[in-house]
C-alpha cells in the first residue's frame, strides 16, 4: 500500500525530472499521469497507484507549492468529474487506456449528451434511438440532444440512448461513448440568457458507434448513468474554497471599496448572506473531511443546492447594490466560451448565469425530492410510469 | 486546520449522554415539572454532572475536572438540546465555569469553586441577563438584574459590581422567579446587593464574564443543533406515518421539500457549530468570528426547525401533550440567549470589515 511519504517521494522525483519552470505544460501533465500522480486512487497504468483517495491532497499540495501546471478542472469538468469515474467502473481495459490519459491532461474535452427536448428532469424518458447494425455489430444513433455544455469544443461525449422501446423507460437505455467528430454529429449553438452560447443543440443522424464504445451491458444504461450523476454531485460538493472564495468575495470587496453604495437594508442582507456563504463553505469543508476519513455522508447533494441558492441571492443583491451601474451590462456579444467565467465578467452576468445553477445538473426541485426520499426516507410520490413500456408513455 | 468531525471519544460521550437522556428524559414528566416551576430532574443532573463527569469537561484535571475541551462539552449540549433537557449545564458548567477559568485559578476561592462546579456538587450562574451578548453591555453596580437563567436553583451567583467580580451565596441574595417563555430554562430576577467573596477586580472580572459569555454563545450553537435535529427527525417520522387523502402526508412534495430544506440547514448548522466549538477548544484567534457565525446561523435554524415541527404535525403540534412546544419555546428563547442573530451579525460586521453605512 502506498503511503504519504512514498507519494511525496514520487512527487519530488517527478518535479526533479520535469521542472515546472522549464517543462512544457502538456508534457508535464502527461508525465504526471504516467507517474500515477494524476488521481492516486485510480489503478496503476491509468494515472493512479491504487492509493487511498485521501492522499491526493499530499501530491496536490507539493505540486502547487512547486508551481506545477494544473489540468484546469474547470475546462475539463465533465470529463474529469463524470466521464472518468464512469469509464473507470464500466469501460474495458482498452477503453480505459484509450480515454483516461487525454481526458485527464485536457487534450480531449468531453461533453454530456443526456438531456433532450422531451426529457430533462425525467431523463429516463429519453427518445434518442440506438439500433444495432447486425452486420457490423456497430450501433446507429438517431435523435436530438439539447443544452449540451461545451459540445462545440468537445472531442468525445458520454451518451445515453434508447435501445429497446418495448421495455419500461428505465430498462431500455444503453450508455455509449460518442465520437463528436463523426459526420452524423451536428452541433448548433444555443444562445442563452447571458447572451453567449455556452451550451448547444446536438443533432445525431446515423451516428455509428462501435460496440467497443458501449459502457455497461445493453439495457443497463440507466444504472451506468447513476454513476455519472452521483459523481457529478460529489464533484461539486467536494470543492475546497477559502473564506470569501465564492460569489460572496466580489460583493464583499465592492462593499469595502464603495462606501457610497451602502444602505442599512443592504447591510443586513449582505451580512446574512455572508454568514450563509461562510457556513456553506464550512459544510463543504466538513464533507471533504468526511470523505478523507472514509465516511462520506449524503451531504454532497446538499452542497449543490446550497450553492445554487446562495449564488443567485448574492449575485442578485450585488446588481441591486450597484444601483445605477446595475442597470448596465458589460457585453451582449454572442460568444461560444470554452468555460464558464464567473469572476471575469460583471455582476449582471453573474446574476444571469447563476440562474442556471438551480437547473443544470438536476433542478433544485428534483434534488430536494432526492434528499427527501433517499436521505430522509420519506415516502415516494405515487408513480404511473414504472411498469409501462416506454413507447406507450404519454409524451 | 479546523477539525469539523467528531472524534471517537466524542462519539462515546454522545452515546453515554444520549442513553442517560433516553432513560430519564421523559418529556411529559418534564412538562409537568416545568409547569410547577421546577423543571430539573435532580437525578439526571447527578448522573450527568457527577457520575459521568460532564460538568468538569472544561476544567483541567489539576483543578478537579476532566481536562477535556469545548468540543466535548458541545457534544453534551447537542444531546441536551435533542432531549430539551432542563439542567443548568450551559449556565453553570459552561458559562460560569469558563468565566472562573479566565480568572487567576491560583486564588483559593476561585479554585475551590471551580472544583465544586466540576464535580457537579454545586452550581453557579453569572448574574447577567440570559440575553447578554458576549460584546454587549453588562450589568454593573448593585441593582436588580432580571432574566438570569437558572438562578433560582444555583448555589452561587457570580456578580459583577463596579469594584470587581464577586461570588455571592445564593442564600445571601434575593432571587425572584419569573415566568419564562422557555419553561425548561427558568429565569429569575436577582438582587445581590452586598457581600460575597471578591474574585477579581472590575477589569479582570468583566473580561472573565465576557469570556464566559463567548464560550456560552459558541456552545449554545450545539444545543440549537440538537434541537433542530430532533425536530427534523420527529417531523420526518410523523409525516411518514400520518395518512391523509389515502397517502402518507410525507409523500406530498410540498412537505418533502420543506423537510429536505431543513435537512440542508441542519447539515450546515452542524458545520458551523463544530467550527465554533473547535475554535474555542483550540483558543483560535478566530474564536469570536466562529462564534458569531455559528450564533447568527444556528439560532435561526433551530427556530425554523421547531416552527416547521409544529406546523407539519398539524393539530397535534399545537397540543401541550406533544413535546413540540417544549422545543419551540427552547428554540425561540435560545435565539435571544447570549445575543440575538442580529447582534452577532453586527459583531461580525466589525470582525470581517463589512462596515455599516
Ligand atoms: C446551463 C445549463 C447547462 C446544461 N448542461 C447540460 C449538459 O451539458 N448536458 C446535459 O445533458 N444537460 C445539460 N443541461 C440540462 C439540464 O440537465 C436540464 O435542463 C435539467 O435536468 C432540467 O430539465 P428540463 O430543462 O427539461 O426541465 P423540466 O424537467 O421540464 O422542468 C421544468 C420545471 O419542472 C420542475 N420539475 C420537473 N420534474 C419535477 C418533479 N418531479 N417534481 C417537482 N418539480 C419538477 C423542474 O424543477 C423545473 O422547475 C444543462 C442545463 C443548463 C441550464
Amino acid at each position: 500500500m502506498t503511503d504519504a511519504a512514498e507519494l511525496l517521494g514520487l512527487t519530488r522525483k517527478l518535479l526533479a525530472a520535469y521542472p515546472p519552470a522549464t517543462t512544457d505544460r502538456a508534457d508535464f501533465l502527461k508525465a504526471r499521469f504516467d507517474a500515477g500522480l494524476a488521481w492516486v486512487h485510480f489503478p496503476e497504468g491509468l494515472g493512479g497507484l491504487g492509493a487511498p483517495r485521501s492522499l491526493q491532497a499530499v501530491v496536490d499540495a507539493e505540486l502547487a507549492a512547486a508551481g506545477a501546471p494544473d489540468n484546469d478542472p474547470r475546462r475539463i469538468g465533465i470529463g474529469l468529474g463524470m466521464a472518468a469515474p464512469t469509464i473507470l467502473k464500466y469501460g474495458s481495459q482498452e477503453v480505459k487506456e484509450r480515454f483516461l490519459r487525454p481526458l485527464w491532461t485536457g487534450e480531449e474535452v468531453w461533453c454530456q449528451l443526456f438531456s433532450e427536448p422531451g426529457a430533462g428532469s425525467d431523463l429516463a424518458a429519453l427518445g434518442t434511438r440506438a439500433v444495432r447494425d447486425e452486420a457490423t455489430g456497430d450501433w446507429v444513433v438517431d435523435g436530438q440532444k439539447v443544452w449540451t455544455s461545451s459540445a462545440h469544443v468537445a472531442r468525445w461525449a458520454i451518451l445515453i440512448a434508447r435501445t429497446d422501446p418495448d421495455l419500461p423507460k428505465h430498462r431500455g437505455i444503453t450508455y455509449f461513448v460518442c465520437d463528436m467528430t463523426d459526420p452524423g454529429v451536428e452541433v448548433r449553438p444555443l444562445r442563452q440568457i447571458t447572451g453567449e452560447a455556452e451550451f448547444n443543440e446536438v443533432f445525431l443522424t446515423g451516428v455509428r458507434i462501435p460496440d467497443a464504445h458501449r459502457l455497461g451491458e445493453v439495457g443497463e444504461g440507466w444504472k451506468v448513468a447513476q454513476t455519472t450523476l452521483n459523481n457529478e454531485r460529489v464533484a461539486i460538493g467536494g470543492m475546497r474554497l477559502p473564506r470569501e472564495g465564492g460569489m460572496i468575495g466580489p460583493i464583499a470587496r465592492t462593499w469595502r471599496e464603495r462606501p457610497e453604495l451602502r444602505t442599512h437594508d443592504l447591510h443586513q442582507r449582505l451580512l446574512t448572506l455572508w454568514v450563509e456563504a461562510e457556513v456553506s463553505r464550512l459544510a463543504g469543508e466538513r464533507l471533504r473531511q468526511q470523505l478523507v476519513v472514509g465516511q462520506p455522508g449524503p451531504e454532497g447533494s446538499a452542497m449543490k443546492l446550497a450553492f445554487a441558492r446562495l449564488n443567485q441571492e448574492i449575485s442578485g443583491l450585488e446588481v441591486e447594490l450597484r444601483g445605477e451601474e446595475g442597470l448596465l451590462y458589460d457585453d451582449w456579444t454572442m460568444r461560444r466560451p470554452e468555460l464558464v467565467d464567473f469572476t471575469g465578467r460583471d455582476a449582471g452576468y453573474r446574476y444571469l448565469r447563476s440562474k442556471g445553477n438551480s437547473i443544470e445538473g438536476g433542478t433544485t426541485e428534483v434534488l430536494l425530492n432526492i434528499v427527501a426520499e433517499r436521505v430522509l426516507g420519506l415516502p415516494a410520490e405515487p408513480r404511473n410510469d414504472k411498469d409501462v413500456a416506454w413507447k406507450d408513455l404519454a409524451r | 486546520m479546523t477539525d469539523l468531525l467528531y472524534s471517537e471519544t466524542e462519539d462515546d460521550l454522545r452515546a453515554a449522554v444520549r442513553s442517560l437522556v433516553a432513560a430519564r428524559g421523559d418529556t411529559a414528566a418534564l412538562a409537568a415539572r416545568a409547569e410547577a416551576g421546577s423543571p430539573y430532574d435532580p437525578r439526571l443532573w447527578a448522573s450527568l454532572a457527577a457520575e459521568m463527569g460532564a460538568a468538569g469537561l472544561l476544567v483541567p484535571e489539576k483543578l478537579g475536572g476532566q481536562g477535556a475541551s469545548h468540543r466535548e462539552a458541545a457534544v453534551v449540549l447537542e444531546e441536551l438540546g435533542r432531549g430539551v433537557v432542563a439542567a443548568p449545564y450551559l449556565t453553570s458548567s459552561v458559562v460560569a465555569t469558563q468565566a472562573l477559568l479566565s480568572l487567576d485559578t491560583d486564588t483559593e476561592a476561585v479554585a475551590t469553586l471551580l472544583a465544586e462546579l466540576a464535580e457537579g456538587r454545586r452550581t453557579a450562574v453569572l448574574a447577567v441577563p440570559l440575553s447578554a451578548a458576549p460584546d454587549g453591555p453588562l450589568p454593573e453596580g448593585t441593582g436588580r438584574v432580571t432574566g438570569v437563567a437558572d438562578a433560582a436553583t444555583a448555589d452561587v451567583l457570580l456578580v459583577l459590581r463596579a469594584d470587581g467580580l464577586y461570588a455571592v451565596e445564593a442564600a445571601q441574595a434575593v432571587v425572584e422567579p419569573l415566568t419564562p417563555l422557555d419553561l425548561t430554562r427558568p429565569l429569575a430576577a436577582v438582587t445581590a446587593g452586598e457581600g460575597g467573596t471578591r474574585l477579581a477586580d472590575a477589569v479582570a472580572g468583566a473580561t472573565a464574564v465576557r469570556s464566559g459569555l463567548l464560550a456560552g454563545a459558541g456552545l449554545l450553537a450545539s444545543e440549537q443543533l440538537g434541537i433542530a435535529e430532533w425536530c427534523l427527525e420527529e417531523t420526518v417520522r410523523h409525516t411518514g406515518e400520518r395518512h391523509q387523502f389515502n397517502r402518507p402526508v410525507g409523500s406530498f412534495q410540498a412537505l418533502k421539500h420543506r423537510m429536505a430544506q431543513l435537512w440542508l440547514e441542519v447539515v450546515s448548522a452542524r458545520a458551523a457549530a463544530r467550527a465554533a466549538a473547535d475554535a474555542l477548544a483550540t483558543g483560535s484567534p478566530e474564536a469570536a468570528l466562529s462564534v458569531a457565525v455559528a450564533q447568527a446561523y444556528c439560532s435561526r435554524v433551530a427556530v425554523h426547525a421547531a416552527e416547521e415541527c409544529v406546523q407539519l404535525h398539524g393539530g397535534i403540534g399545537m397540543t401541550w401533550e406533544h413535546p413540540a412546544h417544549l422545543y419551540l419555546k427552547r428554540a425561540k428563547a435560545d435565539e435571544i440567549a447570549l445575543g440575538t442573530p442580529g447582534r452577532h451579525k453586527e459583531a461580525l460586521a466589525a470582525l470581517v470589515d463589512l462596515q455599516a453605512p
